[in-house]
């Protein structure tokens, strides 16, 4: 079976109702014992205290974030050079996903920033690229729903996604190549045998679990809201024909 | 009961609270409008069948 058979709505339609329901199930028992697991269960840390907490929120939507652009960035490539609706439409349902989750990153950002590095903001280069991560994500959402003609809409967020996603490019990186900034480096690294986490197991298990909690969030927010989009294009069509 | 936060409870609470407020908004809205359109699609689509 190819992946482009997915791109039929009708197909697309018959999985994804069959496993939406299941994943809704898998990350609700996994998002909220990983957030009671963080809140309730870890200790502070020697140096954050109590806010060491935060990142249980933090970490997984400045992940999901970066990565929901991504996601949008290939499906409107897809939309771009194959013309599959339901990849385009994927993208026009993941945007408020990704803005959401941009904003809670920012503003859970800004009250870890508080009290940690003393101010709520600063015009570092990895916080500043994320907000205009988010000005990326508000525009998309607004071009969308200015154009009444589908494809051209499709067309024009699909480019102004792909200028976009040099900054989701940045907000990933930027800790990496700039030297100056407040921010920290990746709070959860890739773990090569042999090699310690610089996160002790006790904070490292439950974000590993609010990670995948939030992600199955997305995927089933995802699907639900891409079967809304399908379904509105055919309520459209029809619509145009009783006309 | 809630664990003892110290001097970062505000910190904190605020953000799970803003986080809680955000994720249920977008559940809801993304949950009515689905719910909308379902019902929308399958009054048209009756109606196609009865012409």
């Amino acid at each position: 079976m190819s992946i482009w058979e997915f791109a039929n709505p009708v197909r697309f339609m018959r999985l994804s109702g069959k496993v939406l329901p299941w994943i809704t199930g898998l990350a609700i028992l996994t998002l909220i014992p990983a957030l009671v697991w963080g809140f309730f269960l870890t200790p502070d840390d020697y140096r954050q205290g109590a806010t060491v907490k935060i990142i249980y929120v933090h970490v997984p939507t400045a992940f999901l974030a970066i990565n929901i652009y991504f996601m949008m960035f290939v499906t409107s490539m897809i939309w771009l050079i194959r013309r599959h609706h339901v990849s385009a439409l994927a993208a026009k349902a993941a945007a408020p996903i990704g803005a959401i989750m941009t904003l809670i990153a920012l503003i859970t950002g800004a009250v870890w920033g508080q009290p940690m590095w003393g101010t709520w903001w600063v015009w570092d280069p990895r916080l500043t690229s994320f907000l205009i991560m988010f000005i990326f994500y508000i525009g998309y959402i607004a071009l969308w729903a200015a154009i009444d003609e589908p494809d051209k809409a499709a067309d024009l967020s699909a480019i102004l996604c792909m200028i976009g996603s040099v900054f989701a490019v940045i907000s990933r990186y930027a800790v990496n190549f700039w030297s100056q900034g407040l921010h920290q480096g990746t709070s959860a690294p890739l773990v090569r045998p042999g090699e310690e986490t610089q996160v002790s197991a006790v904070f490292w298990q439950p974000l590993m679990l609010s990670i995948a909690g939030f992600f199955l969030l997305f995927l089933a927010l995802l699907l639900l809201r891409t079967r809304t989009e399908i379904r509105n294009r055919r309520i459209t069509a029809l619509r145009a024909r009783e006309v | 009961m809630l664990p003892d936060l110290g001097k970062y409870a505000v910190p904190v609470l605020a953000a799970y609270a803003s986080m809680i407020v955000l994720i249920a908004g977008l559940i809801l809205l993304s949950v009515r409008t689905a719910n909308k359109s379902k019902k929308t699609l399958a009054r048209l689509e009756e109606k196609r069948a009865a012409k």
